[in-house]
């Protein structure tokens, strides 16, 4: 991997300990009610990764403000799948520390949600659409006991938020890309939780559920949900998400959209391959 | 006298192979659906040093001694499978082979041990291979059916644990799920249902009781708790039915006929299933062929009749012919549309489209604009 050395550009536009004040400025709704400052959705320090002593993820730093569409970039095996399952301890860490709302994310799982990739699971499982989203629920349902009633109206009113409440018997398998996805949010949407992860969402979905999505983000942080997203393309990157965190390896940069999403940041991410640059406003 | 033998025999290798049914069935949907069909191989010959170490130790033939070194061999295999690849370059296909060949070539060894001490037990042992239901009393039907409630009853317990986990153990993991502990109750009650299954249908087949009830199951429904149901009922027909052949024809080893019948139903389901079936699938397809054949037709002549003032303008067929992409058929396919009252015939060689035609013309078209086609069902 073509990896200039360490301290050429790490920039940090959010200086450590300063807790996401910059973020929270670029919010003037957020702003009013910021004093005291709230703690970050996320926050999280020293990560790194390593398969097989080959780093995947390397000492990255990143605090994420309450109430921000957050959007990862970076190039293929940048490890931005890596570092939000990392962050959920879904992977082994060689170090690192990551807190959300101030607490380990142990002490927080009913405040977490997450949306794995589309292609993750076997689409082909013998499951309705209603099944998968009630493993929304599973967590706190707590042992030996099934969903009922609560559950079900739960889980319906969760489709209706992705428009898929028509499809609720319907066999898994009988969903279009795009379907699929929206059944996977519905899923995250059952548990109401504080803080989002998902992990490219926009991939390969059809323009319905591309508008769904958008429209679901910003009602997520109109009601002042944080929401970190694994993301493909940049051109839409500025208007979708507020904040951004460029990674290829390392966190190259992460802070507001416009302080972070210029050309040099993203000539460094992407090692000068980057094929779409930014018209200077 | 000779009835009342029959009789109990019958009775005892019927349960026996029913409960092995029920039990194998219901497990081996996870195994399926987790893409872990092979485990039951390595587990099932990974049970053979086990089951001689149990007779070496104790001089007995027992059952439920023998069956508990069956457990603790499988289990400990599974367990160092899962290490191996965990902790090592190994890939998971490459340790249960491994695991597999080791134990079950140490096993071996160790009957060619036993067989070569002078114990008056030791006949019968390595039945334990091909297994042996007239072998069977109800006292090995009673433990076995003590050992399958356990397994069963984990499952209706960890019913919805192990449906994350055979579906999205990741997600799973993330709702706080202790996933790599389930993952491992999983595999002990596959243990189990393996452990039941040793002496009827023996180690080198009992894989097929565990995959192939599961893969009839899935032919049929679409829904995870009717396959688990159909699995354990596929499993205890195939059961019974090779149990009660080999007990009535001589000579036929039981194992193998309980595994062909379970193939049988394979076979049967693949075949005849509605929606998953062959021959089903082959109906469907060639429906739908025909379907986009006529409305390819219907599109055309709407082509045509949107460049005339009246929509129901007649014409030729051999105008039609030109535009098709299977040219030679369109006469067939105008009558087939005739058929169902979208065109009508005007004279030798012109057509036109009815009112209803034209209306259904309409729509596809529509649908054909905006990318909406819906998936032929």
């Amino acid at each position: 991997m073509l990896m200039p050395p360490l301290n050429t550009f790490m920039f940090s536009v959010q200086p450590r300990g300063a807790v996401g004040r910059r973020g929270v400025g670029a919010h003037p709704s957020a702003a009013e009610t910021a004093l005291p400052a709230l703690p970050p959705a996320l926050s999280v320090r020293d990560l790194t990764v390593a398969y097989r002593e080959k780093p995947v993820l390397w000492d990255i730093d990143l605090d994420v403000p309450q109430g921000v569409l957050l959007a990862i970039v970076g190039p293929n095996g940048a490890g931005k799948t890596t570092f939000i399952k990392a962050v959920l301890g879904l992977v082994n860490t060689a170090a690192g520390d990551v807190r959300m709302f101030d607490y380990p994310y142990a002490d927080q799982r009913s405040r977490i949600a997450y949306v794995p990739q589309r292609g993750s699971v076997d689409w082909d499982f013998p499951a309705s659409v209603r099944d998968v989203v009630l493993m929304g629920l599973y967590g706190r349902l707590g042992w030996f006991k099934r969903p009922g009633k609560a559950e079900r109206a739960k889980a319906m009113t969760a489709l209706e938020h992705v428009e898929m409440e028509a499809f609720a018997d319907r066999q898994i398998s009988q969903l279009s890309g795009g379907q699929q996805q929206r059944v996977f949010l519905a899923r995250a949407l059952v548990q109401d939780a504080d803080l989002y992860f998902m992990d490219e969402p926009f991939q390969g979905v059809d323009a319905t559920t591309e508008r769904a999505i958008i429209a679901l983000l910003r009602d997520l942080r109109k009601r002042g949900k944080t929401v970190v997203v694994v993301h493909h393309d940049l051109q839409t990157v500025s208007e979708y998400f507020d904040h951004v965190m460029l990674l290829n390896v390392r966190r190259i940069a992460s802070g507001p959209v416009d302080d972070v999403f210029t050309e040099d940041y993203l000539r460094t991410t992407y090692g000068g391959r980057v094929g779409f640059l930014r018209q200077p406003k | 006298m000779l009835d009342g033998l029959l009789d109990y025999t019958l009775r005892s290798v019927a349960l026996g192979s029913a409960v092995l049914g029920l039990v194998s069935g219901a497990l081996g949907t996870f195994a399926v659906l987790r893409r872990q069909s092979l485990i039951g191989d390595a587990i099932a010959h990974a049970a053979l040093p086990g089951i001689a170490l149990a007779f070496l130790l104790t001089g007995t033939k027992s059952t439920a001694g023998l069956l508990l070194g069956a457990f603790i061999a499988g289990w400990l295999a599974t367990v160092l499978v899962n290490g191996l690849t965990r902790s090592s370059r190994i890939k998971y296909d490459s340790a249960l082979g491994l695991m597999l060949a080791v134990f079950f070539g140490f096993g071996l060894m160790l009957l060619t041990y036993i067989q070569q001490t002078p114990n008056a037990n030791q006949a019968g042992l390595e039945s334990f291979l091909f297994g042996q239901a007239a072998a069977l009393v109800m006292r090995d039907v009673w433990l076995m059916a003590a050992l399958g409630s356990v397994a069963l009853a984990g499952v209706v317990l960890l019913w919805k644990e192990l449906h994350v986990l055979a579906f999205d153990p990741e997600f799973g993991q993330s709702l706080g799920l202790p996933i790599r502990r389930l993952d491992l109750i999983l595999t002990t009650l596959l243990v189990i249902a393996i452990v039941i299954g040793l002496q009827t249908v023996g180690v080198v087949l009992m894989s097929a009781m565990l995959i192939a009830p599961a893969a009839a199951a899935r032919q049929w429904t679409d829904r995870l708790g009717m396959m688990v149901l159909l699995s354990m009922g596929f499993g205890a027909t195939a059961g019974v039915t090779g149990a009660f052949l080999s007990s009535t024809i001589t000579n036929l080893p039981t194992g193998p006929t309980i595994v062909l019948c379970a193939t049988a139903l394979v076979a049967f389901s693949m075949t005849l299933a509605p929606n998953r079936g062959l021959v089903w699938r082959a109906i469907r397809e060639w429906r739908q062929g025909r379907q986009l054949r006529l409305d390819a037709v219907l599109l055309d002549l709407y082509a045509l009749a949107r460049q005339h003032q009246q929509q129901q303008h007649p014409h030729r067929e051999a105008v039609l012919n030109i535009m098709s992409d299977v040219p030679g058929r369109t006469v067939h396919n105008l009558r087939e549309l005739a058929d169902a009252g979208l065109v009508r015939q005007i004279d030798a060689t012109h057509w036109a489209l009815t009112a209803h035609g034209l209306s259904k013309a309409q729509t596809l078209a529509a649908e054909r604009e905006d990318g909406s086609t819906p998936v032929l069902a």
